[in-house]
């Protein structure tokens, strides 16, 4: 049996993960100089455009260290981002031990201080690892501070690197071999693995990623998945290098893959245990915890024949994904759909962009929403994480609504603007500290309604993006909350409508009609934009008609033409929606969203 | 704006929607020189006219089999009255020799007013000739020299008086407008001045500003601007209602008609898909659903056919509901309009329309959807909105 390491590499956002994953992957020798290309882990579309990494990425890497002892590193690269750190927790429990990396000009954030704990949940070793230590910024003392203050680690324990120049990357090696523990050698135990994740393959079927525990898996046995006792026989195992690798079998302490023509997508779940059927484990593993969706908006269809298609490209997209939550939805305006709950805006828009890049499903959102709480005079208190399910206002008694405490990072000359942005999005209780001279790092409570709207995009521009933003969820306070409905030509467009606090509703309705104007194309008649809470309007906007759409001459040669254009036009047309005679683009659902300075 | 027809509301006489006869177009692609506002296929090249004739009359042998008999020929271009009468009388020679003709054939002649003179005229009565359609395009000098046309106003003048008195009763004239070296009054004008010659047909275009003309190129870097489609709204209507008020029937988007069975029956072809053959570069053809169209280029189509090939540059067989949607989009650019039928029973369908009448753009009767006034002014909208 090899000598393993499992790892993660965990950090902030940007602080290097995915470039410290490339040297280690250049000087393990598994890919000629010439074919690398950098974040070469990060291999999704989105992941290269965004330069963000949104998956984990498993990969096992050759490493033989000074003696000459060889050894076979599983790494996982994870993201940084809030949003993503379900696909951390996941990759933990594969691991033994995690390079925690530090950028040496930013110094410890939000989710270096979460991610580390997330480790030390899962007791695993941690080896503080500072990076980017070329930038001119860098300041390795105060950062060696921090580690000592701000996460309670010893500083002398961290590796210096800089993994964009290659430099401490032989130290970085040792420390994986010599500091993280080898994984318990339990080969003659049954067979445990937990799957971790999971994508679906047209022609495989399911393909699980795992990792195991305890027994070894071949091909040719029969497993049984432990939550829902389905069996399959196993095709292939293998782990990961670039590609996917087969092998003869894969052992206790080992990261791979299984495949097992499992081509029912709803039998594999991410957390589940696999065992061999014939000799079952006595019990699964722990598994992961429950997600808890942050934000909730609902995916339509814009063809409504596509419904199917949708609801089978989500069960797959979910292997995949497995943040996310689905179930059906409906909505008098488009149809049958899916209400889905996201950890952040940032997955909501992954996820939109996921389902119709790699599914091909042209979909439509609805403004997304958080989950709201009311006290009703039945003395019933109900959740509400659709404004569908709005309760008729006169049956409220108080509503509520879940407040975050928001840490914003920022240079101290913005301080003036992101008060003056938080205030107006409703934080209260704001406290200030000093992390380091120049840099401020402000708290509030704030709404979280607030903050899924446009928050990110505002504070981006007025820092002009050097603040960074990172929240808790708190509880749920009382507040004065009304629906907003959008009404087109006097009908209620329920997709749009959104549960919005008083104060705000004016504005915000006003925002959506100019919106809707922008991006609603002119009809043959009038259309009149509203937005009302209850039977009363308090916004409106109008799109005049077009009056004038011919060309004076269609003789012989210019029909093709013509008709060639009325195609493309009856294209688009099946892209729109309609409400009463009005056809909305897909894309007016989306501006909605976006914040007015766009 | 008034229903068309009365009792019957088919034009062709043929009753329904029974394909009417076949129709015949000659493409002939000379022109003195260019129009900055063309996009018609011509060349300013008259030394080629004799050996493209040649061609021309090969090409005819190629489909003598299988059409006509016909009871419209166009000769149309380019600019057919650059052509002598014996070389339009070798063109006719040829095509009575191979083609079947009806004898109330119609027989029509595009003409530029510097073209004829009385003796031309009577030559093209002795060729059968009995429809001239006269590039007149405005009465007004400013116009005219914005437009580049090569004749003044005088010309067009003395040009409508010499085909009235050559006898042809059947006289279509071609203005155009919309745009601003022609202000609303001047217009007007030339359409008082136009009617007070009584022709029996007249098309009235608004300046169309196509990519690949000379305007579409000075539009792009801001040497001309477009009228505003609120402007270019009211000249349609003022030209729509002042025809009308002078008894004309506005019976296609930009052809107007006095009586209205004196309506283009050649043009009517095109919108009714009933077949044609078109001959000469870029000329189309259609027939039982399949539509072919020649080269855009005289010398590719004089080489084809003098390796005995066909000049033909594309063709494309129309499925069902391409028909469909082309006989919708054809059938509500003319007043006549077409089958309710054809806009199809489904309940998305038919709130659309009755949506669309209930705004005035469209009224159902006798069995058909026909635009009214202000549905001509969307009508490229409104096929894609109905199917
Ligand atoms: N100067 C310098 N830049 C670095 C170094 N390491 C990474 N970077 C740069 O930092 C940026 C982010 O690097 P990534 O490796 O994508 O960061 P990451 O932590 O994987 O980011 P996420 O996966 O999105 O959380 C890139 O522009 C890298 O080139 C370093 O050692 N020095
Ligand atoms: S408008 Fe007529 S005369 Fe002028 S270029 Fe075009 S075809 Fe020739
Ligand atoms: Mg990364």
């Amino acid at each position: 049996m090899p000598n393993i390491r499992n790892f993660s590499i965990i950090a902030h956002i940007d602080h290097g993960k995915s470039t410290l994953a490339d040297r280690l992957i250049q000087m393990s020798g598994l890919v000629e100089d010439r074919k690398f290309r950098d974040q070469i882990l990060d291999n999704m579309d989105i992941e290269r455009e965004r330069g963000i990494t949104i998956k984990s990425q498993a990969i096992t890497l050759p490493y033989e260290d000074k003696t000459g002892r060889t050894f076979a590193l599983n790494l996982i690269d994870t993201p940084g981002h809030v949003d993503f750190s379900y696909e951390v927790s996941r990759a933990l429990a594969s691991c033994e031990g995690v390079l925690l990396l530090i950028d040496a000009a930013q110094g410890v954030e939000a989710q270096t201080l979460a991610n580390l704990y997330a480790a030390m949940e899962h007791d695993l070793e941690v080896i503080p690892v500072i990076n980017k230590i070329d930038l001119p910024a860098a300041d390795v003392d105060r950062v060696r501070e921090e580690i000592e203050i701000d996460l309670g680690l010893d500083s002398d324990t961290a590796i210096l690197c800089s993994a964009k120049q290659g430099t401490g990357i032989e130290a970085v090696f040792e420390a994986i071999v010599h500091r993280i523990p080898p994984p318990a050698d339990n080969n003659k135990a049954r067979l445990r693995a937990l799957i971790f994740d999971a994508h679906y393959d047209p022609f495989r079927g399911t393909i699980v990623s795992c990792r195991v525990f305890e027994g070894c898996v071949r091909p040719g046995d029969t497993i049984r998945l432990m939550n829902n006792n389905a069996r399959y026989k196993v095709e292939e195992v293998g782990i990961f290098r670039l590609a996917k690798e087969a092998r003869k079998e894969l052992c206790a302490g080992e990261v791979g893959y299984i495949i097992s023509g499992i081509k029912r997508v709803s039998d594999t779940r991410v957390g589940a245990t696999i065992t061999l059927d014939h000799e079952p484990a006595p019990a699964p593993l722990p598994g992961f915890r429950d997600i808890r969706p942050v934000v909730f908006a609902s995916l339509y269809p814009v063809a409504s024949d596509d419904y199917r298609a949708l609801a089978d490209a989500l069960e797959k997209y979910t292997l995949n994904d497995a943040a996310l939550t689905y179930q059906k939805d409906s909505s008098a305006a488009l149809g049958l759909g899916f209400r889905c709950g996201f950890l952040g805006l940032l997955h909501l828009e992954i996820v939109q962009e996921r389902l119709e890049r790699e599914f091909d499903q042209a979909i439509v959102m609805t403004s997304p929403t958080v989950q709201y709480q009311f006290q009703l005079t039945s003395g019933d208190r109900v959740l509400v994480d659709n404004p569908l399910y709005y309760p008729d206002p006169t049956t409220i008694l108080q509503g509520f609504e879940p407040y975050i405490r928001a840490s914003i990072l920022l240079p101290e000359r913005y301080m003036g603007v992101v008060m003056e942005l938080c205030t107006e999005r409703r934080g209260v209780n704001a406290r200030f500290s000093y992390p380091t001279v120049g840099r401020v790092e402000i708290r509030f409570d704030m709404p979280l309604g607030e903050v899924i709207y446009d928050f990110y995009d505002r504070l981006k521009t007025v820092t002009q993006g050097y603040g960074s933003f990172d929240y808790d969820l708190l509880d749920h306070r009382e507040s004065d909350l009304v629906k907003l409905d959008i009404l087109l030509n006097g009908e209620r467009v329920d997709a749009l409508s959104q549960i919005v606090h008083r104060d705000g509703a004016r504005s915000r309705a006003l925002r959506i009609c100019n919106r809707l104007k922008e991006e609603i194309p002119r009809h043959l008649f009038k259309i009149a934009v509203q937005g009302a809470i209850g039977g009363t309007i308090i916004a409106r906007s109008t799109i005049a008609p077009f009056r004038k759409d011919v060309t004076a001459k269609c003789y012989g040669g210019d029909i093709t033409r013509k008709r060639k254009l009325l195609e493309k036009q009856k294209k688009g047309k099946k892209r729109m929606k309609m409400v009463g005679a009005v056809s909305i683009p897909q894309s007016a659902f989306v501006a909605v969203l976006k914040s007015e300075n766009e | 704006m008034k229903p068309l027809g009365t009792g019957s509301d088919d034009l062709t006489g043929h009753g329904g929607d029974r394909p009417p006869s076949a129709g015949l177009y000659v493409h002939i692609p000379f022109c003195r020189q260019k129009c900055p506002y063309c996009g018609f296929f011509s060349v300013p090249s008259p030394a080629l006219i004799r050996p493209w004739m040649k061609t021309l009359l090969k090409e005819i042998l190629l489909y003598e089999e299988g059409f006509g008999p016909f009871d419209s020929l166009y000769l149309g271009g380019g600019t057919p009255s650059l052509l002598s009468i014996p070389e339009l009388t070798r063109i006719m020679t040829h095509l009575r020799a191979h083609f079947q003709f009806r004898p109330d054939t119609e027989i029509t002649l595009e003409a530029n007013p510097c073209d004829v003179s009385p003796e031309k005229l009577w030559g093209l009565r002795e060729l059968g000739v009995n429809r001239i359609s006269l590039g007149v395009q405005s009465f007004d000098a400013r116009a005219l020299a914005f437009l580049g046309r090569r004749h003044t106003v005088r010309d067009a003048e003395n040009a409508v008086r010499h085909v009235k008195e050559a006898g042809f009763d059947n006289i279509s004239l071609d203005l155009i407008y919309g745009f601003h070296a022609q202000p609303l009054q001047s217009w007007k004008e030339t359409l008082h001045q136009a009617v007070s010659f009584a022709p029996a047909h007249l098309s009235c275009y608004e300046l169309t500003i196509e990519n690949r003309t000379y305007f579409g190129k000075l539009v792009q870097t801001g040497g001309l601007s477009p009228l505003s489609p609120d402007e270019a709204r009211t000249c349609f209507l003022i030209t729509s209602r002042l025809l009308e008020a002078y008894g004309y029937t506005h019976y296609e988007i930009s052809s107007f008609a006095r009586p209205e069975n004196r309506y283009a029956r050649h043009n009517w072809k095109y919108w009714r898909h009933a077949p044609y053959l078109g001959l000469g570069p870029s000329a189309h053809s259609f027939v039982n659903g399949r539509r072919w169209w020649n080269v855009r280029s005289v010398r590719t189509y004089m080489a084809l056919l003098n390796r005995d090939e066909r000049p033909v540059g594309g063709v494309e067989d129309l499925t069902e509901s391409q028909l469909r949607l082309e006989a919708v989009a054809l059938g509500l650019r003319t007043r006549e309009g077409v089958a309710t039928d054809r806009i199809g029973p489904s309940m998305e369908a038919q709130s659309r329309l009755s949506h669309l009448t209930d705004a005035g753009f469209l009224e159902i009767c006798n069995g058909r959807v026909r635009p009214t006034r202000k549905g001509f002014l969307v009508a490229d909208y409104l096929p894609a909105y109905l199917c």
